[in-house]
């Protein structure tokens, strides 16, 4: 396995002297390959996308060639591109550095795919919080105006489509597709069940409509460029191109590194990239895709079969970072986010941060969610109040039984899979909580420790 | 009433005909209303609807869900610190324990003076230079316990952007 960057998405980002105006994104060869999609036929450019097997980024990892297919042609509405930017995911920090730095490619990869699906207007949807990539995406727009980029006929096609950006307001579940949609028409993003309204169907104002992840879009880019036959050769069948790798929690270099899929394995990324953990310190365990991931203990032993047969026997510095590989694991690859944790780290605190969270964040439409979320974090606080039961950790698993996969969105799986994987994999830790705040207790002493996660 | 800055109302009247439906101008509005005056009054919230021909409770519900939004005014410095997991493992409490000590005000309270009001905030996407920290609209990264007392002296002082 080769430890070298492949850097495609990333290739200008912190690149010295590279600015994010569009002079020097054209004079980089920018809106080359829209020159290029112009004269192609749509379907053409849909085919090229399916057959580079390009697999979503935003965290389900759904091709996105097959999302493009599912969109209804026939019904004679206004077809409309939404470019979900509301990364929020706790542990993601790859598309912030796409807008801050290199605004000109996503919008180049936005209108290729604007034009592929014959979208008649465009969204971005930013998170409310990026006040400065929100003035820099509507600067580059009406840079990319004033070339005729977008707006009407461009570059002559025939071809004309606007793109418009729309602020969130600070909530993570703009995040899921539908509450996006919801939110951009003007309403509490509570998102919607599907069927019927899978966007590509019934999306935004009722109209077919795709929402792709800023780095998806971005990949479009290089699909046109390369042909999908060549991006499909980078990485390993059915997980092509590269993965932003953002890494944060205990390593001595956190940051992006972008690599082939399956190039490195989760061992050579801490280790070898990030610098390691700090000295004296141990790896615990590793959240790998964003923190609704569910959580790897670093003395596991993973075995079992891969889809294509093969058997494999890692441990965790074995995992190749790829979509099935970590899904094989137990896990996903999401969108991306590898928070790393070493032998200090408290797992019950670590819990109660994430559900913190998520009870933050549930957008209180479903029940199970809206009642089951808090109810955890409640648990996991008093744990950590002195209160702690050796029961909870059971407690803790029935409560996030019961909400998954009884909600209209995947949030209810979000905010269960951490609960039901720390259980999993650190009961250990929560029991002892209880036992040792009973034994203080019978000496008298204070229960409730100084935490530092929460 | 509400007065508006011309260039607000200019802002608006540009965006409002650009949505397929006026009701998706509902959260851009609130955003520049609230950048306007610093906060969602009732009145605010009153003008939003009857400009975008809705009722208040439809432009209430917005204010009541989006975290961002406020209806009431912030101190003069409005600071976020975010808590969440990654920046919770480089050391996000301890740096807000800083700031609390710093401004004697609670997270989640303005203090006595008006000169800051401080809160947590949930994942900013700037996760691999955690702690971070929001001073209005700015960022500012790395922030350890010993850098917040430094940036909480810059307030006291007024030499720290208010990042508006």
């Amino acid at each position: 396995m080769s430890q070298q960057e492949t850097r495609l998405i990333f290739k200008h980002i912190d690149e010295q002297g590279y600015t994010n105006d569009i002079d020097c994104y054209v004079k980089n060869g920018g809106y080359e390959q829209l020159r290029k999609a112009v004269t192609m036929r749509p379907e053409d450019i849909c085919a090229e996308v399916l057959t580079s097997g390009l697999r979503g980024r935003g965290g389900a990892g759904f091709p996105a060639g097959m999302k493009w297919k599912f969109l209804d042609r026939k019904s004679g509405k206004p077809i409309y591109l939404i470019c979900n930017a509301d990364e929020s995911e706790p542990g993601t920090f790859k598309d912030r550095q796409i807008i801050h730095q290199d605004p000109h490619q996503l919008i180049e990869g936005m209108i290729c795919t604007a034009f592929a699906i014959q979208a008649k207007l465009a969204f971005i949807y930013i998170r409310g919080e990026f006040f400065e990539g929100y003035k820099i995406l509507e600067r580059a727009i009406e840079e990319a105006r004033k070339k005729n980029f977008l707006g009407d006929n461009i570059l002559g096609s025939g071809y004309s489509c606007d793109i418009i950006v729309h602020r969130g307001a600070g909530a993570y579940i703009c995040g899921e597709e539908t509450g996006l949609i919801e939110s951009l028409e003007g309403f509490r993003a509570n998102p919607r069940i599907k069927p019927p309204y899978f966007p590509a169907a019934l999306g935004a104002y009722q109209c077919p409509t795709i929402v792709n992840n800023v780095e998806t879009l971005c990949d479009v880019k290089h699909v046109i460029e390369m042909g999908g036959e060549s991006f499909a050769k980078i990485g390993t069948p059915g997980n092509t191109g590269t993965r932003i790798w953002c890494v944060s929690g205990h390593v001595q270099k956190p940051g992006y590194y972008e690599f082939a899929c399956a190039d490195i394995t989760l061992g050579q990324l801490i280790y070898d990239i990030c610098g390691g953990l700090k000295p004296g310190r141990k790896l615990k365990a590793v959240i790998p895709g964003g923190s609704s991931s569910k959580i790897l203990r670093a003395d596991e032993r993973f075995i079992g079969k891969l889809k294509d047969g093969t058997e494999y026997d890692w441990g965790i510095e074995d995992i190749p970072m790829d979509f099935d590989s970590l899904m094989a694991v137990g896990s996903m690859s999401g969108s991306g986010g590898v928070i790393v944790m070493d032998d200090t780290t408290d797992m019950v605190e670590a819990l109660a941060n994430i559900n913190y969270f998520y009870a933050h964040e549930s957008c209180g439409q479903c029940t199970p969610c809206r009642e089951g979320v808090p109810w955890m974090r409640k648990v996991t606080q008093r744990m950590l109040d002195g209160e702690a039961r050796e029961e909870d950790a059971d407690l803790l698993k029935s409560i996030a039984d019961q909400i998954a996969g009884r909600t209209i969105c995947a949030f209810g799986e979000a905010a269960s899979w951490p609960v039901q994987s720390f259980i999993a994999k650190f009961k250990d830790e929560f029991v002892e909580k209880a036992q040792e705040q009973a034994a203080r207790r019978k000496e008298g002493k204070e229960t409730a420790e100084t935490t530092t996660l929460i | 009433m509400i007065s508006l800055k011309a260039e607000t109302i200019e802002k608006i009247d540009k965006l409002v005909p650009r949505y397929p439906t006026v009701r998706s101008a509902a959260l851009p509005l609130c955003h520049l209303v609230q950048e306007d005056l610093g906060y969602l009054s009732r009145e605010s919230i009153e003008w939003i609807a009857e400009r975008l021909e809705l009722q208040p409770i439809n432009i209430q519900e917005l204010v009541t869900f989006y975290p961002m939004l406020r209806t009431e005014p912030t101190g003069e410095y409005h600071v976020r610190v975010c808590r969440t997991l990654p920046c919770a493992l480089a050391g996000a409490y301890q740096t807000c324990r800083s700031f609390e000590k710093e401004f004697d005000c609670k997270v989640g309270h303005t203090s006595e003076d008006g000169l800051v009001t401080l809160g947590f905030v949930e994942c900013h996407a700037d996760c691999g230079k955690g702690p971070v920290v929001m001073v209005g609209e700015d960022e500012y990264t790395d922030i350890n316990p010993k850098k917040a007392v430094e940036m909480a002296a810059k307030m006291k002082s007024g030499e720290l952007s208010k990042g508006l």
